[in-house]
């Protein structure tokens, strides 16, 4: 590389370099600075991920690669770059009552959470498997420390464990899928793989292994089946805030690199994994939303929720062409604010003793919490797909991307599932309305989280009732 | 589409309609005291009343086109619009939705004590979508409406319901769910069908294949006839009807059934006339089941809701049967009996809630000799009773008499049949109003009751009114519909013709 292409490389990763050197220097911040509250460090970190998110903005448009072809800004990558800032920074917004309510008040948390953020955006831009792995231990190895946050609890020390061993394992199934993808076509640039494979005449038997290799290692990325088991336990153990996130940032990231992957590097094979994708797809939201129906932990019963989601995103990558990628886009994005908007209430919902976690704990809620419980109800109708809230729109423009493509009777295995996962939603409004309530409410009522929660039910209607800005965001944005 | 698209109203008088209840639904939400909400209720429903009568007004009967059209760019991407419009069978409709609605506040005016802002709240948002069904031009806001319907419906039945509500809430809710994502798959695929559109009556004009018609057909087919609903898609509706709250109650009576068969005369019937004419005689006959079928279950029941209920299944199988016969006097039959069974319907579940708002029970058997009682309620329920059964004079009889012409038409052995299904509504109304209204008075509680109010008289008489003018005059109603109707005929015709040839 010479002077310019170095120079070009830097400014292209420049929201990366920000995030990461703002976080070495928040962690240094709060060594030689010991008397601020820990909170100033979390509002830092939103303004370092504001600056990030301007920054992405004002570079974007840059359709070569560089780093020797392995990082790209495409509008592709901005989108999600985007949608990724928004995600942490909500979620650092309603982290901040809700780690002084557990008492982990701890300024690395914040810096952690920018590690992960620095990892999603390079996912976002990793055009290059070498750096698609790179960008996912790095959010990978975050979200392990966040997770066992709660040091003194059993149940978040489990999950860590788990979390920690069963990704390693899966990210070694897909480095040896990587590996052999590279041993057959001698590049891992994803253009270059799509070129080398596209030439050749017959599949080779090992490029089937290579894929199936991929497949289960993205699948665990994303929660699929039958790659789902460590979703309820780790989702339970985490703390709630680091649920929300990664019930939204590490699964999105998942699905920009199986779309980079799959629908631009082994595309031309898509023969192969089509029908593979197609069988995980239902299998996926089979299993989220029949077993989401007789969870009693209200986090447990998001996890399989959340897994039933990733069965109709995945539909979206079945659907595939323009009009498939930029509704798993849109999908990804409307998702993350429901689900960050949930868990937010869950969150206000914790306060002392009171657990907030068991789904009866909302029982009533709607007597003395009617706003709250209104916003509740906004976000489960949403998740649960009815109009006019954006859940509803999400999952339309899946099935517009599935039935355009004639895949109908996908459409309507996916429609019946969506009809069976709404129960688990107006259950839970059933409790806050239909029953009195059994006990107090001790809410945190603070202000970040309720401005988190606020945030998203804003989201939540305004793109259920004018979804067109948005979507065209998304088709504009979809991968070229 | 510019040559259907006519607003002889300066001002967009559709929107004005369909969004002033929510606009009223909004401005409750910051006041405080009862009665204030109640009024205000009270207030926004009758403006929107009066906007409806202005629309009928207005209402120019001698074409088929579509009538004080609007449309806006929604979601440009997907050719999606906003856009209202109304032709000669829907403005019924929305007239019927704005009158029920106006009623629903008057009867609830005493039958809900509990969070009375929440439910009035629930109650406006509800007449907004009801409107916005029969108003939408476009199929995108058509579902949107349709489906959002599900979420105050869903609270009215599970919160101010009887003691089994959580159980009736969800029922509804999952059957009609998983109705209307069926419907959804169809719309979809219509869309890519008829060229990328979602604009009813661009979708009207397209010519579909044969399959896609079949099974879209079967599709909405599932859709509407659990709304309507139809045997064997009724468990749903005696569930709802008994546990809603009164004014719950007679929407769902009222106008939630309607669109089921609204769905059929606006989708099935026009863009799908292959299909629809291959499915006639199955659709006949399952219409003729629920009209027997839902007799006989009337009239074995000993409580006055399930009654109705159970008797509303039977009606409407009269409706459907008029529909799919697929001629003039059948449809213009299904769609008058459309209209005044909302009427008659809606005023018989009032008058089961005004009775147990004193009286805290719904079995017959609890009853009796309420005449001595309550001479005035008694006339109310005698009038109501004679008009469900369809005695001359009253709506239901032009409406069945016009639909048994069309059956006749069709075939005689399933006019016969559907007689049976009147005979059996005189059986259970009859014994009904006499155990109910005559003879002693057997349960002392009911000693305690008083007769009805000035409010409760004023909402029985004005649906009284409309149930004698349908009966005694029914031109104004068949002209207003004549062209749509028609019109429609010739749309399910054509493409048969053309093809038989």
């Amino acid at each position: 590389m010479d002077q310019d292409a170095i120079i070009h490389s830097l400014i292209t990763s420049l929201p990366e370099i920000t995030v990461l050197l703002a976080a070495c220097l928040l962690l240094m911040l709060d060594l030689v600075w010991r008397r601020q509250r820990v909170a100033v460090i979390g509002y830092l970190a939103i303004a370092v991920i504001a600056i990030a998110a301007l920054e992405t903005l004002l570079i974007a448009g840059q359709i070569k690669p560089v780093y020797n072809g392995m990082f790209v800004l495409d509008d592709f990558a901005v989108f999600f770059k985007l949608l990724f800032c928004l995600i942490t920074a909500l979620c650092i917004l309603f982290s901040i009552g809700y780690l002084q309510q557990e008492q982990i008040e701890h300024s690395e948390y914040y810096v952690l959470l920018l590690f992960a953020l620095c990892g999603l955006m390079i996912l976002a831009s990793a055009v290059d498997l070498i750096i698609i792995y790179v960008g996912l231990e790095l959010m990978a190895l975050s979200i392990y420390l966040l997770t066992g946050f709660k040091r003194q609890s059993r149940l978040s020390n489990e999950a860590a464990l788990k979390y920690v061993i069963l990704s390693a394992l899966s990210s070694s199934v897909l480095l040896y899928g990587m590996s052999l993808l590279y041993g057959l076509t001698g590049t891992t640039n994803i253009a270059d793989i799509a070129a080398v494979i596209g030439l050749q005449a017959a599949i080779d038997p090992l490029l089937i292994f290579a894929i199936v290799f991929l497949i289960g290692g993205f699948s665990f990325k994303i929660a699929a089946v039958p790659f789902h088991m460590w979703v309820p336990d780790v989702y339970q153990g985490a703390p709630t805030s680091i649920t929300a996130f990664m019930s939204v940032g590490p699964k999105a990231a998942g699905f920009v690199v199986l779309l980079r992957v799959f629908l631009q590097g082994l595309l031309p094979v898509s023969e192969i994994w089509l029908g593979l994708f197609t069988v995980i797809a239902v299998a996926t939201m089979a299993l989220g939303s029949i077993v989401a129906l007789v969870q009693h932990d209200i986090k447990r019963m998001l996890a399989y929720s959340s897994i039933a989601h990733v069965g109709f995103a995945l539909l979206g990558v079945v659907a595939g062409g323009k009009a498939g990628i930029a509704s798993v886009m849109l999908y990804l994005l409307i998702y993350s604010f429901m689900n960050l908007g949930i868990f937010s209430a869950i969150i206000v919902m914790r306060q002392g003793a009171f657990g907030g976690e068991r789904i009866e704990d909302y029982t009533g809620l709607s007597r003395s919490h009617p706003v709250l419980a209104m916003l509740m109800l906004i976000h489960l109708f949403s998740l649960a797909g009815i109009p006019p809230t954006a859940g509803f729109f999400a999952k339309f423009y899946i099935f517009v991307a599935l039935i355009e493509q004639q895949h109908i009777a996908l459409a309507v295995i996916a429609v019946m599932f969506s009809a069976v996962v709404a129960f688990i939603y107006i259950r839970i409004v059933m409790l806050m309305y239909m029953r009195p309530p059994t006990g107090e409410f001790a809410m945190q009522l603070e202000l970040p989280p309720r401005l988190a929660l606020g945030i998203t039910s804003m989201a939540v209607i305004v793109i259920g009732l004018f979804p067109s800005w948005f979507l065209t965001l998304a088709q504009i944005a979809i991968l070229q | 589409m510019v040559d259907s698209a006519v607003n002889t109203m300066g001002f967009p008088v559709l929107s004005l309609i369909v969004l002033v209840p929510l606009a009223g639904a909004l401005l409750l939400l910051w006041l405080k005291d009862d009665l204030q909400i109640k009024r205000l209720a009270l207030l926004v429903t009758t403006l929107d009343l009066a906007l409806t009568l202005k629309l009928l007004a207005h209402f120019n009967p001698d074409t088929h086109l579509m009538q004080f059209f609007e449309e806006y760019q929604w979601i440009p991407a997907l050719d999606i619009h906003y856009a209202l419009g109304v032709d000669g069978i829907s403005v019924l409709f929305v007239f019927l939705s704005a009158f029920l609605g106006w009623i629903c506040v008057l009867a609830s005016w005493r039958a809900i004590e509990q969070h009375v802002k929440g439910f009035m709240c629930a109650l406006l948002v509800m007449q907004t979508l009801m409107l916005g069904v029969f108003c939408a031009m476009d199929l995108f806001l058509f579902f949107i409406f349709w489906e959002a319907m599900l979420i105050p419906m869903y609270l009215i039945i599970g919160v101010w319901g009887g003691d089994n509500r959580i159980y009736a809430a969800f029922k509804f809710f999952l059957y009609t769910l998983s109705g209307s994502v069926l419907f959804l798959v169809g719309m979809i695929v219509l869309y890519f069908e008829g060229g990328r559109s979602f604009d009813i009556p661009t979708l009207m004009t397209q010519k579909y294949p044969f399959t896609v018609q079949f099974w879209v057909f079967i599709a909405f087919f599932i859709a509407f006839a659990i709304k309507v609903p139809m045997f064997p898609f009724h468990t749903w509706l005696p569930d709802a009807h008994v546990q809603a709250p009164t004014a719950g109650s007679i929407v769902l009576a009222g106008v939630l059934l309607k669109m089921g068969a609204y769905g059929f005369l606006r989708f099935s019937l026009p863009m799908l006339p292959l299909a629809t004419h291959y499915f006639a005689t199955p659709v006949v006959l399952l219409s003729l089941v629920a009209i027997i079928y839902g007799g006989y279950l009337a009239l074995a029941q000993d409580d006055l809701k399930k009654l109705v209920a159970y008797s509303s299944i039977s009606h409407m199988g009269f409706v459907t049967v008029g529909l799919f016969v697929l001629n003039v006097a059948g449809l213009k039959g299904g769609i008058l009996q459309m209209f005044s069974h909302g009427i008659i319907t809606g005023a018989l579940f009032l008058l089961v809630g005004l009775v147990y708002e004193r009286t805290h029970t719904r079995l017959i058997s609890d009853y009796g000799g309420l005449m001595k009682v309550m001479p005035i309620y008694t006339t109310g329920l005698a009038f109501f009773t004679l008009a469900a059964m369809a005695l001359p004079g009253t709506g239901a009889f032009i409406g069945e008499l016009l639909v048994l012409v069309g059956v006749f038409g069709f075939s005689k052995i399933v006019a016969a049949l559907a007689v049976i299904g009147a005979l059996l509504s005189a059986g259970y109304l009859l014994s009904m109003f006499k155990r109910v209204a005559l003879g002693k008075v057997t349960n002392q509680a009911l000693t305690k009751s008083w007769d009805l109010d000035a409010r409760e008289v004023v909402a029985l008489l004005s649906l009284a009114l409309f149930v004698l003018w349908v009966g005694f005059y029914p031109m104004p109603f068949l002209n207003i519909m004549h062209a749509s109707v028609e019109h429609l005929l010739q749309q399910t015709q054509a493409q048969v013709v053309l093809i038989s040839r």
